[in-house]
């Protein structure tokens, strides 16, 4: 059993009481290294993040950018943001950060989520969304500090950046680490990806002239299973907007202990007024299906 | 690659120019990565674009296309000026010491001594070494009246290649024989490098021309990165330490331009110049633009030379013996030193492919069936097949593995040439353009009646429904299985083309012909002659002996019909065959050496010898010798490759030596084995190079500038342009007044991916990239569709905006260059979608070539740029 422990359950969103599945811990959190002072930009990660998740190819038109598209969609969870920063000498930098959901010990998304059990974060620290509990709101769009969840408008549900929490579950390395052809993606326990990360941050300052070399672990969502080493880490933002210090905006952090209590008494009244109703009028007719082929299309921007 | 892929991660610095490997190579620039995060190795990019290779660079130098030689002759100065040189391997691997006949002319007007205006060719008599032996401390001699006329032996040379046009290559640049057999056997030395006429001094005066000056006026590189540049490759050989090692990695921008040979020796010069040949970390590595282009070379898929580098036979060639004593080179080196001379096997090597390609009907009474032999007598290369078929002297073509009209240059002219042919067979697993160059856009349906081609199309099968060998880059072949069988009706290319050559052989035997035995005779003895098994082909190549054959040596006796373990036992008196020599040792008796996936790594350099098979012999790393002092002691003892154990009295190693293995140090013998000198050579003599024993800078066919070293000979003088009325050449004052260079993304795969959702998906158009300051003038914002036009075409595409080219002071002049990269064309998903305007990027390139390789000049040509 020791090697399927790693997807046990934290907590889930919207859910009072104690978890399912609780207490059956995990020996370490998983973490993704992603060093972009060896990525190469080559999209490996993009293509076998498409192909594992078994997602429906898009369109995309060109954009004046090597990137593939502006920002991540339902059906493209791994885009990496490619920037041209002119450096203080007037000399180009070019930047390439894979971007995807950062899956962060404190997520916004699921503060932000109503849904029972549409968010679940394991004990690994991978955060993955549940789509047949997903009501569609889209408040962890919202809520989110990485701007990382997309709306599917054909099946009214939020995707994003498993971490592979399937393969990752079977004990292997998700997909993009996989095909990650440069070794810029390493995947690991926290600690030991924070120690290479720091070891590379060292490396680069002292041997490669990168004063302000650097990890991103931002402690403002209580750190990331995503990290990144910077070859500045004083200004992420110009690595496609990475935010300095990520925060979920305050309603969402306040919302629930404040009108969870509220909330759940609308509810009550809610299913009291569902039974009025079916006891009054009768039961859902059947609707027709939504075309399939908006499903297949949406492609969320 | 001198070196290898995985050896790239032993470097302590890299000068990547002409490649792009981290977009065009991304698995194999891991070990770039490695090198940086386990050795602080340095990368140095130059490039006209800042790519994503110079994205990961500690320096990033932008360059005017097609100036590179100007760059790396400014480098050699800096070096020499600078002594960051290794003095001693100069002096003993390399022919710096060497005494160059008097009457010799270094190009300071662009013409080296020799030039025959009207011919457009060198009488090459002169680039030779000077006869005499040891010299050094003696004060140069008086001229001799008379030696600056051309010596008999030199003549005699310039004859052999008299009316091709043509020269063979060889991997080693060692070209077999031509005009070998007129080097000096004893040659003159200086080993104080002080004569004025020994190599080392001639260099030194010919790059001295190449001052930070005037590298800035060529390549637009300032003079103050120029340097910063140069101290920091140089930097590994300060102080004249050798333990650090450079390696120099290029690919396809530096061999398509019309002096691309020249960049590459450029190359190999200033790494021999700085010792960084045979040793791991270093070389000059050509990094290869398919998953088998190395096999394509080695097995002659190049019209002048046969399988392993072997020369072709010309109509000169009347007989075995006469090819064979214009093809093996005989030994010329000074007197006291040795030089193994490895081309001198190449009667072993001929006479063993005769044996393999017509079996019992090679004997000795038909001098090995050399006859059969087809005799090349003119230039059968790229440019001018299409261009001979445009002239309509070609009829047909068969177009396997390869998108002709696409890969051009000049597609019209091809798409023309197609129009004019009786017949194409186009073997594909697309529809492609070259099967339907009949619909390229512009073409009518009225024009299309026109058009009498017959065009063939055959199914063929995608890579991963094939198994055989992939020839990598570093010379490994490596055997792949095939992963699902082809679909429907596609065939595997064997299966296709024996059938043919089957039909071809019946078609000879009812009806005979004007030659039939080399098609009749030829060897075939495959289990399934319809579809031959490719374990069967490369047991084939590898060669077997053919009689019992004993070492006597050794007293080891190899019984007829076996395997041979390697190139060492083929023989000349055809009890051997090998299909080719190279691969000899391939497939032996202890079975498929190529299948091998052994992961075991003793030495830590990333040797793996027990993984695939690298030719010669399972070398990893070339010329490893010259990783030894002259004492036979390894330069960095980090880093030990080979080395002499003098217990023993043998060359030992983690890597095979590539080398004689008794020949003890004090012998003298050179690394360089495949050198008729021994030596590497930094001064290439007599006719090895078309255009000069040294590389002279000279500006691409389309320059915005006259050559500033000699704007009197802007361009190469023996390059050849074609005269077709379809050959146009535009120049500044036609308005073309943009720089423009092709290349390839990292998304796409030349012209196949074009038809994958995914890769379409990743980048779905055609672009242009623009100078921000260009597309300022030009009013062109990013995502706008612009026109380039060259003197030949124009191309449509979306703008690129972008930062990432900057706008060049050449010469004074303010000027702008812009690249294309060249996937798109009229089939494919954007294309059948009207997402594209169809134009194809080779539309625009410019029929030239270099005149030693014959590769077109796809980098670096002029256009102008408009908003559509």
């Amino acid at each position: 059993m020791t090697d399927r422990k790693t997807l046990q359950t934290e907590k889930i969103s919207g859910h009072s009481g104690p978890s399912p599945g609780l207490g059956m811990q995990r020996d370490f959190e998983v973490c993704k290294l992603v060093d972009t002072t060896t990525c190469i930009g080559c999209k490996a990660c993009e293509v076998a993040c498409v192909e594992w998740n078994d997602m429906p190819f898009g369109m995309t038109t060109f954009d004046n950018t090597y990137q593939t598209m502006p920002e991540t969609r339902w059906n493209f969870w791994n885009l990496i943001k490619f920037n041209e920063h002119q450096r203080e000498d007037g000399t180009i930098q070019w930047l390439m950060r894979k971007d995807q959901c950062m899956h962060c010990a404190d997520p916004g998304c699921m503060a932000a989520c109503p849904a029972d059990g549409a968010i679940v974060k394991y004990t690994n620290g991978i955060v993955d969304f549940n789509q047949e509990n997903c009501i569609g709101c889209e408040f962890c769009v919202s809520g989110c500090p990485f701007n990382i969840p997309r709306f599917n408008p054909g099946t009214k549900k939020v995707y994003k950046c498993t971490l592979c929490s399937d393969r990752v579950g079977e004990g292997l390395e998700p997909a993009c680490i996989k095909a990650c052809p440069t070794g810029c993606l390493k995947f690991g326990s926290k600690d030991d990806m924070k120690f290479i990360a720091n070891e590379r941050a060292r490396q680069l300052k002292e041997n490669f002239g990168m004063e302000n070399a650097g990890v991103y672990d931002p402690q403002s969502v209580g750190g990331t299973h995503v990290i990144y080493v910077l070859h500045d880490a004083t200004d992420p933002e110009r690595y496609g907007g990475l935010p300095k210090n990520p925060t979920i905006p305050w309603s969402y952090t306040v919302w629930k202990w404040l009108f969870k209590p509220v909330l759940g008494a609308f509810a009550l009244f809610g299913g009291l007024g569902v039974l009025m109703h079916y006891v009054s009028v009768g039961p859902r007719r059947p609707q027709p299906e939504p075309p399939e082929k908006e499903a297949a299309n949406g492609n969320g921007d | 690659m001198t070196n290898g892929w995985i050896d790239i991660k032993n470097t302590d610095m890299m000068l990547i120019m002409g490649g792009n490997p981290a977009e065009n190579h991304p698995c194999g620039f891991k070990w770039a990565i490695e090198a940086k995060l386990h050795r602080n190795a340095k990368t140095i990019v130059v490039d006209p674009r800042l790519t994503r290779t110079a994205a990961n660079a500690d320096m990033y130098v932008q360059i005017r296309a097609g100036s590179d030689i100007a760059f790396l002759g400014g480098v050699i100065n800096y070096a020499i000026q600078n002594n960051r040189i290794a003095h001693e391997y100069l002096v003993n691997y390399t022919n710096a010491a060497f005494l160059i006949k008097d009457g010799f002319k270094l190009p300071e007007d662009g013409l080296y001594s020799g030039f025959d205006a009207e011919k457009k060719t060198y009488d090459k008599s002169t680039w030779n070494y000077e006869e005499g032996g040891d010299l050094t401390g003696k004060p140069p001699a008086p001229t001799p009246e008379g030696q600056n006329a051309p010596a008999g032996q030199g003549a005699q040379h310039s004859d052999t290649g008299k009316g091709l046009g043509y020269q063979a290559a060889s991997p080693t640049g060692a070209k077999a024989g031509t005009g070998a057999p007129a080097l000096p056997p004893n040659i003159a030395f200086d080993l104080s490098l002080q004569h004025p006429r020994c190599v080392f001094q001639l260099m030194k005066k010919q790059y001295e021309r190449y001052t930070p000056e005037m590298v800035e006026r060529i390549t637009g590189i300032p003079q103050a990165e120029f340097l910063k540049a140069a101290d920091l490759f140089t930097s590994v050989r300060k102080d004249g330490d050798m333990k650090k090692v450079a390696t120099i990695i290029y690919a396809v921008g530096w061999t398509q331009h019309s002096f691309g040979t020249q960049i590459i020796r450029a190359a190999a010069m200033l790494q021999l110049l700085m010792g960084n040949v045979g040793r791991a970390g270093g070389g000059v590595n050509a990094l290869r633009g398919h998953s088998n282009i190395q096999g394509a070379t080695d097995m002659a898929g190049i019209f002048d030379i046969l399988p392993g580098y072997l020369k072709m036979p010309n109509p000169n060639d009347v007989d075995l013996a006469t090819y064979l004593k214009r093809a093996t080179p005989t030994v010329s080196k000074p007197d006291p030193w040795d030089s193994f001379n490895y081309w001198s096997n190449t009667p072993k090597f001929t006479v063993s492919l005769l044996k393999a390609m017509y079996g019992a009907a090679a004997t000795k009474d038909n001098d090995w069936a050399f006859n059969y032999l087809p005799k090349i007598d003119r230039n059968y290369s790229w440019v001018n097949i299409w261009n001979d078929m445009y002239e309509g002297k070609i009829k047909g073509i068969f177009a396997f593995g390869m998108n002709g009209v696409m890969i051009g240059p000049d597609s019209n002219k091809n798409i023309d040439a197609l129009k004019k042919a009786d017949w194409l067979v186009v073997c594909e697993i697309y529809p492609d353009e070259t099967s339907e160059f009949w619909r390229a856009p512009g073409i009518t349906a009225d024009d299309q009646k026109k058009i009498n081609t017959t065009v063939y199309r055959l199914p063929g099968a995608g890579f991963a429904e094939k198994d055989g060998t992939f020839v990598n880059s570093a010379r490994w072949l490596q055997w792949k299985n095939a992963a699902v069988p082809p679909p429907g009706l596609a065939r595997l290319d064997q299966e296709i083309l024996a059938t043919i050559f089957l039909k071809v052989r019946d078609l000879y035997k009812k009806e005979g012909g004007k030659f039939p035995d080399p098609v009749l005779n030829a060897t075939f003895a495959y289990t399934t002659p319809y579809n031959p098994s490719l374990s069967e082909v490369a047991k084939e190549l590898n060669g077997k002996a053919l009689a019992d054959i004993t070492d006597p040596k050794t007293n080891i006796t190899i019984k007829a019909g076996q395997q041979l373990p390697g190139f060492a036992w083929l023989k000349d008196d055809g009890t051997t065959s090998s299909g080719n020599w190279l691969y000899c040792g391939s497939w032996t008796e202890a079975g498929a050496m190529m299948q091998r996936r052994g992961t075991d790594d003793p030495s830590g350099l990333g040797i793996y010898p027990n993984w695939g098979w690298s030719w010669p012999m399972n070398r990893r790393v070339l010329y490893n010798r010259a990783s030894c002092d002259g004492g036979g002691k390894p330069w960095d003892p980090q880093r030990r490759q080979v080395w002499w154990d003098e217990a023993k009295q043998s060359w030992v190693g983690s890597d095979v030596p590539d080398f004689k293995p008794d020949s003890a140090p004090k012998d003298h013998m050179g690394p360089f084995i495949m050198n008729p000198e021994g030596i590497g050579r930094l001064f290439v003599p007599l006719g090895a190079m078309a255009d000069g024993p040294f590389p002279e800078y000279y500006e691409p066919i389309e320059s915005p500038i006259a050559n500033p070293l000699h704007p009197a000979q802007s361009s190469n003088p023996v390059v050849k342009k074609y005269k077709t009325d379809m050959d146009k050449y535009g120049t500044l004052d036609q308005g073309f007044n943009v720089v423009c260079t092709t290349y390839r993304l990292t998304e796409h795969y030349h012209y196949w991916t074009k038809n994958n959702p995914m890769n379409v998906q990743l980048v779905p158009e055609p672009f242009v990239e623009v100078p921000a300051e260009l597309a300022d003038r030009m009013g062109i914002r990013g995502g706008e569709k612009v026109r380039v036009t060259s003197a030949r075409a124009h191309y449509i595409a979306k703008a690129m905006v972008t930062r990432r080219i900057r706008p060049m002071k050449i010469d004074g002049k303010e000027t702008f260059q812009i690249g294309i990269p060249i996937h798109w064309g009229f089939r494919g998903i954007s294309e059948d979608e009207d997402r594209t305007a169809k134009t194809l990027a080779n539309q625009l390139t410019p029929t030239v070539i270099d005149p030693n390789a014959f590769t077109p000049e796809f980098k670096g040509f002029l256009v102008k740029i408009e908003k559509v």
